[in-house]
């Protein structure tokens, strides 16, 4: 066993049993420190693939934005714990039975017979001078520029559904109109009264 | 690899209703952002009118010879034309009968049309997708809208449930497709339709790769199945139906069913023809238990949204089980039952929404009482749209069912066909009580209808037009069978 093997080893194995901690934990806010771990190792088997920019961009991303997001909404959430898991263990022995048997006959078919190192050829290793980032930005901006502006197309999606379904009617909010702070005259804002003042000689 | 010189800005045109649209939908969703209260109309008018300019463009690409640009990754073929003519023709009706119910329900907002603008833009790019990549994200902008646009009525709780059932089963269907796809692309090396057709079709294929295919095909199967509602994937169909409000609903039941038959036909027929004899066995099987389930289980419904979400089932299991047979006769029979479906179903919904008014949801069977005294005219059209779909001669729903059929029996399974006759004549009991409530039961509230001249006149002609290709069904028929 050479070195990248058992580095390879070590990071699959927090990768799974991240994964798995973060399934079976109690609590919300652990299982999303779990999955910053899991996404963490991942990465860092993505850099013994020499996809540094995708490792990097996971972390950056996932780790740094979206699960920073998540930290946040599940403290405002204030899930209750109990109703979260009164089902959970009522289906816990159906579906582990489900999962068991899923697991065994895919390990039947996805076995190293089917992706073994003796049917696909390991991939390519390059020199200190090849640029990931160079090769992606092509690929993305030429061969896949299609789906690329497809996935913007979404992201507008998301953008237009989240305001539509959370943004309230207009009275709800405070905003200012230009036009009348603008147009505005001294005689709307400020009245004059007359006051008869009271005599003072008294009569 | 070094295909970069290859792309040509020229090869764009190909692409133009996709691009027509997209600019379309910016401008409009601007546009409606500084639009006055009072012309909100405008928006309406203005998405028509991009439907329509950009199904021209499409109807313009008809007879082109197969074009393949963006590095492969999308089709320009008579199919991919035809299906887009079809798909804004049924959107543009649908928005029709949508102005009614809105107006009537009080969501008239721009952003209702903006994203059923996006939905179409998803379906043309599913139609159009020649690589798994497309496809999925044709998929996925066409779903993220449909959640968004159901959950548009917010105040209904039911609305909410339903959007929330469709995301989260919408959610692990994708999962499932994409792991299919990922499997395939494992195998074969390669995200194009044209090259994974090329790999399965290759005739020294080990058995260890026919393997990978098949495991991947299963998934795959089983993801086009959530899609088009399939039994046992049927799950969020009724209550979808039931929950979305009834214009949402019209555009679920209808546009979506063609791009999802699209979506079938790039990957199993285009990609992995030559497989057919795996996967043409999962889809005998779930298009008999659709046709039973779907026929079964409607006659208890007293919802008349749920009533045709069963029927819908039923339906799809039809259009499967045209694909089933793996001929190219049984492919168009299948094409040509779809876009019959699509036709009765959007005047189905049409009546439902004809009958809504201010604060009035019609969703019972028991709406309909009494409509033949109150409006002669669309009961009987409601009859005609109801004995279509029951499969009455001399309606078209009537040669739909026979196309099939027939194909079925030529390709040797007669039991099958045997078996849909009995369920499609058990089904015909649920059609015939809507008829039996319009006709022979009394009315015991007001069903006067308030719609405009526009809605009144599209749905006559909609109604009208299931009589008219029933009597007529060559040029339908041969125009589905050209396809393929």
């Amino acid at each position: 066993m050479n070195s990248e093997q058992i580095i390879f080893y070590i990071l699959s194995f927090w990768f799974v049993a991240s994964s798995l901690a973060m399934i079976f934990s109690r609590n919300a806010v652990k299982a999303v420190l779990f999955l910053v771990l899991a996404f963490f190792s991942a990465a860092s088997i993505w850099i013994l693939l020499e996809a540094e920019f995708l490792a990097i961009t996971l972390i950056l991303v996932y780790v740094g934005a979206v699960m920073v997001l998540f930290l946040f909404v599940i403290k405002m959430l204030n899930i209750d714990k109990s109703t979260l898991r009164a089902k959970f263990t009522g289906y816990l022995s159906l579906g582990l039975i489900v999962a068991a048997i899923i697991v065994a006959e895919m390990s039947l078919v996805l076995g190293t017979n089917q992706f073994g190192l003796d049917v696909f050829s390991s991939p390519a290793r390059h020199g200190a001078d090849y640029s990931n980032i160079t090769v992606l930005a092509m690929q993305l901006y030429t061969t896949y520029v299609y789906p690329f502006e497809l996935a913007a197309v979404l992201l507008l999606i998301a953008i237009i559904a989240a305001i539509t379904l959370v943004h309230r009617n207009e009275t709800s909010r405070k905003k200012q109109s230009i036009s009348e702070q603008v147009n505005v005259q001294a005689k709307d804002r400020v009245r004059l009264v007359s006051i008869t003042l009271p005599n003072k000689e008294g009569k | 690899m070094n295909n970069f010189i290859e792309f040509d800005t020229s090869s764009l045109w190909a692409a133009l209703p996709e691009i027509f649209l997209l600019s379309a939908i910016v401008v409009i969703l601007l546009l409606d952002l500084f639009l006055d209260k009072r012309f909100k109309q405008v928006t309406y008018y203005l998405t028509q009118l991009s439907l329509l300019i950009s199904g021209l463009l499409a109807f313009n690409l008809i007879g082109h010879p197969q074009t393949i640009i963006f590095s492969g990754s999308f089709v320009l073929d008579n199919m991919a034309s035809v299906f887009k003519v079809f798909m804004m023709g049924a959107t543009m009706v649908a928005m029709v009968y949508s102005r009614h119910y809105l107006r009537a329900h009080s969501l008239f907002r721009g952003e209702y049309f903006v994203l059923v603008l996006l939905s179409v833009l998803g379906m043309m790019v599913m139609i159009s997708g020649y690589s798994l990549l497309t496809l999925y994200l044709g998929l996925e902008i066409l779903s993220l809208s449909l959640y968004a646009l159901i959950a548009i009525a917010r105040e209904r709780a039911d609305a909410i449930e339903a959007a929330l059932k469709y995301f989260v089963l919408g959610a692990i269907a994708s999962g499932l497709l994409l792991y299919g796809m990922s499997m395939i692309y494992g195998i074969s090396g390669s995200l194009n339709i044209s090259d994974i057709a090329s790999f399965a079709s290759s005739a020294n294929l080990a058995s260890r790769e026919t393997l990978i295919i098949n495991f991947g095909l299963v998934f795959l199967v089983i993801g086009i199945a959530f899609k088009l509602g399939a039994v046992p994937f049927h799950m969020w169909v009724p209550d979808v139906y039931q929950g979305a409000p009834t214009s949402v609903t019209l555009l679920i039941s209808t546009a979506p069913k063609i791009a999802a038959v699209a979506m079938l036909v790039r990957i199993l027929v285009d990609g992995l023809g030559s497989m057919h004899a795996y996967w043409s066995d999962l889809f005998m099987v779930l298009s008999i238990l659709s046709i039973a389930l779907g026929s079964v289980v409607a006659l208890m419904q007293t919802n008349i949204k749920r009533l045709l979400a069963y029927s819908t089932i039923s339906h799809v299991g039809f259009i499967m089980l045209g694909f089933a047979t793996g001929t190219l006769t049984g492919y168009g029979a299948a094409t040509f039952y779809m876009l019959v479906y699509v036709l009765m179903s959007l005047a189905a919904f049409g009546v439902i929404i004809l009958l809504n008014k201010k604060g009035f949801e019609v969703d019972q069977i028991s709406d309909f009482k009494g409509l033949s005294k109150h409006s002669p005219w669309f009961a009987l059209m409601m009859l005609i749209i109801m004995l279509s779909m029951a499969g009455v001669p001399p309606l078209v729903g009537f040669y739909s069912k026979f196309f099939i059929l027939q194909q079925v029996i030529s390709a040797g399974f007669i039991t099958i066909a045997v078996i849909a006759v009995i369920f499609a004549v058990i089904s015909a009991y649920y059609y015939l009580q809507i008829i039996k409530s319009m006709y022979f039961d009394e009315a015991d509230k007001d069903i006067t209808i308030h719609a405009s001249i526009d809605m009144r006149l599209i749905l006559s002609i909609n109604a009208i037009l299931i009589l008219a290709v029933g009597l007529f069904p060559d040029f339908w028929m041969t125009l589905a069978l050209s396809l393929f």
